[in-house]
């Protein structure tokens, strides 16, 4: 296409309604940021009923908290940080022309995404074992107090919703690696890298968010 | 306003015009998998439409029972099965796509110069979503439909043996698509703006789509996520909003109000951009106070989030709540009333053309005023415990949503019907039906109005006897509004398809959306235009369809 | 004028004492609508007719407001509804705030019914007798769905809530009857969950009341135990919640497992109890019963002695009924069936 060729850019990259390469940047990325703001605000529904109920029922929560697998959660922020860290180093290493070192950080990435998922499952099972489980399935034996099954209810919600963003992320980061495999990014552009990378970093945020107020308060 | 030589050439009607977007690709194909914002605008247009009239039917079902007090016609499960559908259609499937994604898509691009929306494949995905959304609804509907009301209160929500899985589902899923299009909005004319138009020279239509966006992309994840909290409830037993489990039934009703509320304003900015752009194209005369109205969206967007307490004054909220939800709701008013003044102001000294739009306009000017002043009135606390969910409120926010909203979507599709299919429509016709609906909706629902002060409960199947003779007067104008619509969607098609070949700009508008050929080429500019004044001039007269071409 | 508008409005009857004050507000309100909305109307007429458009290529001056007509755009309808919001929300205080000489009436909606419930004694369902010319303030609950209560002549409605009370106030201004709607969608009877608010002269509602009492005693008395008797408010758990929240027990025992002035009373029957002694026992029907009695005779390791005797204020069937009620307090959390709410204190203003 003249249009890209013109402008010295692969084919494929530009599309015809933008004027320019970085006209078309800053829409992708407002549009991306726009985006998160509409899944922060998804997220936002969850906190505000975890909010109302941890203040029907602080007493419950504090204690179903507390039986929490602490160990477990602290592994899955570490997970996810690094996880964060290493998508990062992708992009890094993709805007400089090393895709070599680019894959091996996306598959990293996906792996410790993995890893996360295996973790909650391991808690997840905990959970059926002892049936610590939300509403009208809570028949947990270590908490009694009214509003415990309300905690779960909101645990699970919370990290259910945020396991599906896990998955969400896993898709758009393999997709993302089978691009960079065959080339698509680099110093020139990476735009879209970038964009996966942010989506990446908003599912960390929120269980950086998750991780005190289930686990640790 | 510079447009290139070929572009106002063309325009001119000196060269050859290029291929329509119509003619780029006949197949069926072409237009399922098409990348043009304004096929996608077609394609929502052709949806909305059916889907006003499937609601519409159920409309008329519940107006035909209502003739009787006792049971009639249909029983009561039914009944409340129709009022819930005829809800959940005209608002998620109708009202909240309607002018957005409909005209939105459609003119958008053309009026700030721009080839195609940002991102055009999210547009059409966007599209399935919607229609991905409404198939599961009619899903849904097939199997039995819900009995909930539009609004899902819990805990009958949750407990409620009809099928409201599926309806939910549906309304989770058309959420999406709005987000995305009022996403795509936002970004299109951050980014895509043609060389000179500056913010304040953006079309006020724009404006009202660009504020209704900020409403989209920012209240519609709440609802999604409280549908979907309902549908695990539902679903799972999870018992966030069930009091049995601890759960507090009211909490579900903020965050579906947080949206909800606001969505009201997704349904009335457009048709209120709408309005500005007609009234100033038919008066043909600059818009009095361009930027009180344009700020004026976004006011109303901005303090749209914070009046939602305003639908629970009577469900056990503290009173210093209701104060404080009762003087923010006030400042809407403020703001539409500012609008209402400016628009009334544009036709002074002006050159008014009484065409069909126009009519709309009139309507909608009255029915913005009387709903929207009834509107505040809802707000004014201790009148509202009186009025809370009888047939007043049903009244007032059908002036809004039909009278008000509706009317926008009328002048909408007179006024660019030309320009999205190059046809004319039969003028005469288009009036009679124009005042039949203006009639017509007010027969329906001042009876209703009435009725709410007479103290009947909405939601009714049964009702007193003496609700009767208001009841039966509200019918007939239903009746006569249903054959208004009627004879609009004859006429139309028929102008569709036989109509006489329209001239580019047959209303001579001044409108940026005018400044390509009509209908557009695919990629609507050769080359894009350049931007040096505020649109709807009307200080110096050119030859209709040239616009001070330089 | 008042009727004139009222009937114009179709306004019901203006039955309460506060119905009337509403009604000007509405007129006040549905005036300057009518005159907005026709005064737009009818300068878009005027407009349409002095400037209708005289040649294909008019042109048009450019003309933009001045900063004094935004200003009175911006503060003309600001004014209006302000003032709305003013006198709307002084009535609207006096609505919600019920006065303390009230007499009580407990209100329980269910799909579709109103129960009401007197706190001595008699109640009564979908029939609401009240002596006019009193304030009456209804505490209200419902057994499943939201359900609202709205009697159009008394220009009162509020929401009723499963799980949690609720209240509002009238006053009937003369005796006579009229319609209970309930007006929150609750489902396939929504539409036939009416009532009948009886307004009575004063005396004819003490003669009414009197004669329920001597019914439920009779029936009380007629009864071979003191456990046996016709619960007056549903089963005795029900009653045993009312007596608590009367009796102020729950001001210092609270059911949901909360320390407080006294033990709570979340899975106290059959707890096993260390006294101040350090003697261990099961908190059974009989330990309960000796406690309301005697309470000072066995303290809970940790608690103060401050319970006062009930010794002659509660009659054997409320001291069985509030038995039930603790017994009924387990914290096995999956409660099966609609919440029947929390208990709820009265709290009077003397």
């Amino acid at each position: 296409m003249s249009h890209e060729a013109a402008q010295g850019l692969p084919e494929g990259i530009l599309a015809h309604h933008f004027s320019s390469l970085e006209r078309q940047n800053e829409a992708m990325r407002l549009g991306m940021w726009l985006f998160l703001a509409t899944e922060i605000l998804l997220f936002a529904g969850l906190f505000t009923g975890y909010a109302v109920y941890r203040f029907q029922f602080p007493l419950a929560f504090a204690e179903c908290s507390r039986h929490l697998e602490i160990a477990l959660g602290t592994l899955n922020t570490i997970v996810l940080i690094t996880s964060s860290f290493t998508v990062a180093l992708a992009i890094h290493f993709a805007r400089t022309d090393r895709r070599r070192a680019a894959v091996i950080c996306l598959v990293l990435t996906i792996g410790f995404a993995l890893a996360f998922l295996g973790i909650k499952a391991v808690e997840y099972t905990a959970h059926f074992h002892e049936r610590s489980l939300p509403g009208k399935y809570y028949a947990f034996e270590g908490v009694k107090i009214l509003g415990a099954a309300m905690f779960f209810t909101m645990y699970f919600l919370m990290t259910g919703l945020h396991g599906v963003h896990v998955v969400a992320g896993m898709s758009v980061l393999s997709w993302l690696l089978w691009r960079t495999l065959q080339g698509r990014y680099s110093s020139r552009y990476y735009t879209g890298l970038e964009m996966g990378g942010l989506y990446w970093h908003l599912v960390d945020l929120v269980w950086i968010f998750l991780y005190p107020l289930l686990y640790l308060i | 306003m510079r447009l290139s030589e070929a572009d106002s050439a063309r325009l001119a009607g000196a060269l050859p015009q290029a291929p329509t977007y119509l003619q780029d690709g006949t197949t069926v194909l072409s237009w399922l998998n098409t990348r043009d914002h304004k096929r996608v605008g077609v394609m929502f247009l052709a949806s909305v439409i059916f889907f006003f009239f499937i609601g519409g039917i159920f409309a008329l079902a519940l107006r035909m029972k209502l003739l009787q007090p006792g049971p009639y016609l249909i029983d009561a499960v039914s009944y409340n099965r129709l009022f819930t559908l005829h809800g959940v259609v005209m608002i998620f499937l109708f009202l909240i796509p309607s002018i957005p994604s409909a005209f939105g898509n459609f003119v958008l691009p053309l009026m700030i110069g721009a080839r195609d929306v940002a991102f055009p494949r999210l547009n059409l995905a966007s599209f399935y979503l919607y229609l991905a959304g409404a198939a599961i609804t009619i899903w849904g509907m097939l199997q039995g439909g819900a009995d909930t009301g539009w609004t899902f209160y819990t805990p009958y929500s949750s407990t409620t043996p009809t099928q409201v899985l599926p309806i939910l589902l549906g309304v989770f899923v058309v959420g999406f698509s709005s987000i995305l299009t009022g996403l795509n909005f936002i970004v299109t004319v951050h980014t895509l703006r043609a060389p000179g138009m500056t913010w304040m020279r953006i079309p006020l239509f724009v404006w009202g789509i660009y504020a209704t966006s900020i409403i989209q992309i920012l209240a519609t994840p709440v609802l999604g996520i409280t549908v979907l909290i309902v549908a695990v409830e539902r679903f799972a037993g999870f018992g966030m909003f069930d009091p049995a489990r601890g759960g507090d039934p009211v909490l579900f009703q903020h965050m579906f109000w947080f949206y909800s509320h606001p969505a009201v304003y997704i349904m009335i900015l457009p048709a209120m951009g709408v309005i500005s752009e007609t009234v100033s194209a038919f008066s043909r005369k600059n818009t009095f106070g361009y930027k009180a109205i344009a700020m004026s969206s976004l006011g109303i967007a901005f303090v749209g989030f914070f009046t939602w307490g305003h639908h629970m004054f009577v469900a056990g909220q503290s009173t210093f709540n209701a104060g404080a939800f009762g003087i923010l709701s006030m400042f809407v008013g403020v703001f539409t009333a500012i609008k209402v003044f400016n628009w009334v102001g544009t036709m002074y000294r002006g050159a008014i053309a009484f065409k069909t739009p126009f009519a709309y306009i009139c309507g909608f000017l009255y029915f913005i005023v009387f709903g929207g002043m009834t509107g505040v009135a809802l707000a004014t606390t201790s009148l509202d415990i009186h009025w809370h969910d009888t047939y007043f409120v049903v009244a007032h926010f059908h002036f809004i949503m039909v009278g008000a909203s509706v009317m926008g979507f009328l002048a909408a599709l007179h006024y660019w019907f030309p320009k999205m299919f190059g046809k004319t429509y039969p003028e005469g016709w288009g009036l009679v039906a124009a005042s039949l609906i203006i009639l017509g909706f007010n027969a329906t629902f001042i009876p209703q109005f009435l009725l709410g002060n007479y103290g009947m409960p909405r939601r009714y199947y049964q009702y007193p006897e003496h609700f009767q003779a208001l009841h039966v007067a509200s019918t007939a104008g239903g009746t006569l509004l249903g054959f208004g619509f009627l004879i609009i969607l004859i006429y139309l098609t028929i102008a569709l398809i036989w109509g006489q070949r329209s001239e580019s700009n047959p209303w001579g508008s001044k409108g940026f959306e005018w400044l390509s050929a009509s209908p557009p080429p695919t990629h609507n500019f050769d080359e894009l235009p350049t931007i040096t004044q505020m649109p709807h001039d009307y200080r110096t007269h050119e030859p209709p369809g040239v616009l001070h071409v330089a | 004028m008042n009727e004139l508008l009222r009937r114009l409005l179709f306004l019901p009857d203006q039955a309460s004492t506060f119905a009337r004050d509403i009604d000007q507000l509405h007129y006040f309100v549905i005036v300057t609508t009518f005159v907005m909305s026709t005064a737009v109307g009818l300068t878009t007429l005027f407009f349409f007719v002095r400037y209708r458009r005289r040649s294909e290529t008019q042109t048009t001056p450019h003309i933009e407001p001045t900063w004094w007509m935004e200003l009175g755009f911006i503060g003309t309808p600001l004014f209006f509804f302000m003032l709305w919001f003013f006198l709307g929300f002084r009535e609207f205080v006096r609505q919600q705030t019920p006065p303390s000489d009230a007499i009580d009436v407990y209100v329980m909606a269910k799909k579709w019914m109103w129960k009401f419930a007197y706190p001595d004694g008699p109640n009564a369902i979908n029939v609401l007798r009240v002596p006019a010319g009193r304030n009456v303030r209804l505490l209200m609950t419902s057994r499943d769905v939201i359900h609202s209560f709205y009697v159009p002549e008394f220009r009162i409605k509020q929401d009723v809530l499963p799980g949690r009370y609720t209240q509002t106030w009238f006053n009937a201004v003369q005796p006579g009857r009229y319609q209970i709607l309930c007006a929150e969608y609750c489902g396939a009877g929504h539409s036939i969950m009416r009532g009948e608010v009886i307004a009575l002269k004063p005396q004819e509602f003490e003669d009414w009341l009197s004669q329920q009492r001597r019914g439920l005693v009779a029936r009380q008395d007629s009864s071979p135990t003191g456990l046996d008797f016709a619960p007056a408010l549903g089963n005795l758990v029900d009653q045993g919640r009312r007596i608590a929240a009367e009796q102020g027990c729950l001001k210092c025992h609270t059911t949901d497992g909360t320390r407080h002035i006294g033990p709570t009373w979340l899975d106290l029957y059959h707890r096993r109890e260390k006294l101040q002694d350090g003697s261990i026992i099961d908190a059974d029907e009989a330990y309960l019963t000796e406690s309301m009695m005697e309470p000072t005779a066995k303290i809970v390791a940790g608690f103060q002695p401050v319970m006062p005797s009930f010794q002659g204020k509660i009659a054997g069937p409320e001291v069985a009924a509030l038995v039930e009620y603790i017994k009924s307090l387990q914290s096995d959390v999956v409660r099966t069936g609609p919440s029947e709410g929390p208990a709820y204190a009265p709290i009077r203003g003397r």
